[in-house]
């Protein structure tokens, strides 16, 4: 009963994440006019976007659809976003190497995700920034594989971890990126990048059960 | 080996400003703009900065990298990540205050400094002592 992810989950998880970002512009710049540049929901449109036309012949591959994701982010978004996001699914790529993902995969591929974050954004938790939704996600997920819940399990309790985390920026002193320029005024605002992070992973859960659905009614 | 710098900025016109600025002291440096997005945003663009770097390296150049805010920073470094690795010797992210440090820089490649020289001006120190 528990199904493995696959290139369909992948592809499929792609096109909600474009459509999460398309829907939630607004309100992501919104955030990010609070405590930043106020791009960021432009941003991530454009390169989800971007993502899903590049996807559109479809892929062989669950590296494959990360791959592409990655260079339209790095390539399409102007701002921290765009380094960071794709850094993340680079890495997240060389994770998910095989045919499909078992719940474990998922744990190592979501760990190589926030390992890339951490790389290229010299981020820690505490620090008001994406790394607050993405550490506890890979915590939540690792909890879970090793109680045994399949993949889409697994993924939701990352997304549960990560739109909490995201919501515990709030309170929280930014200290990297150009939020940290506005110091104790950023108190009180949630983290943008936290945030669309919290969506991307939800979306992946719906992705996952989704796509589990169909062997289970069969 | 000359030294090319390539100015990475958020703001097309900023990068070109700064190039322009910094050409005054060094005539004969190849000073390359990579500002703003490909579709002329505020924001960094990965293949402007690619594109500068490679064609500056097509000249047989070494490239040092100036920024101005954290994100063109990473994207930087992106860039340099995709370097292959006999390449990434002759390409060089210099962090250093954006104008101060592309006017230091540019000096040093002008009088023909090492690279290692040209990335410790640009940390221009000595203007913040």
């Amino acid at each position: 009963m528990s199904k493995n992810l696959d290139t369909a989950w992948a592809l499929a998880w792609i096109r909600g994440a474009q459509e999460a970002m398309a829907e939630h512009r607004m309100e992501l710049i919104d955030l990010d006019r609070e405590i930043g540049d106020g791009d960021h929901g432009e941003n991530m449109d454009r390169g989800f976007k971007g993502a899903v036309q590049k996807l559109e012949g479809g892929a062989n591959s669950i590296q494959d659809v990360l791959k592409a994701v990655a260079q339209t982010l790095m390539a399409k978004v102007g701002g921290a976003a765009g380094p960071l996001y794709g850094t993340a699914f680079m890495r997240m790529a060389k994770a998910a190497a095989g045919d499909s993902l078992d719940s474990q995969g998922v744990v190592a591929m979501l760990a190589a995700g926030l390992e890339g974050i951490q790389a290229r954004g010299k981020a820690t938790t505490g620090e008001k920034t994406m790394v607050d939704a993405w550490a506890p996600a890979c915590e939540a997920a690792k909890a879970a594989a090793d109680g045994g819940a399949d993949p889409a399990a697994v993924l939701r309790a990352a997304a549960a971890a990560a739109a909490k985390g995201a919501a515990d920026t709030i309170p929280m002193l930014a200290t990297k990126g150009r939020a940290s320029y506005l110091g104790e005024r950023s108190i009180g605002h949630q983290d943008p990048g936290a945030t669309s992070t919290a969506y991307i992973l939800a979306v992946a859960a719906d992705a996952a059960e989704a796509n589990e659905a169909p062997e289970e009614a069969a | 080996m000359s030294t090319a710098l390539v100015l990475v900025s958020h703001s097309e016109k900023l990068a070109e400003g700064l190039a322009e600025l910094a050409a005054q002291m060094a005539k004969d440096v190849t000073i390359l703009p990579a500002g703003g997005t490909d579709d002329g945003r505020i924001g960094t663009s990965f293949e402007k900065v690619q594109e500068a770097v490679q064609k500056a390296r097509s000249e047989g150049q070494d490239v040092v990298l100036l920024t101005d805010l954290g994100s063109a920073t990473m994207t930087v470094e992106s860039v340099l990540d995709f370097l292959d690795d006999d390449e990434k010797e002759h390409v060089v992210f210099a962090p250093g205050p954006f104008v101060e440090g592309a006017v230091a820089a540019a000096v040093g490649a002008q009088v023909g400094s090492s690279l290692t020289d040209i990335v410790k001006a640009a940390a221009a120190k000595e203007l913040f002592a």
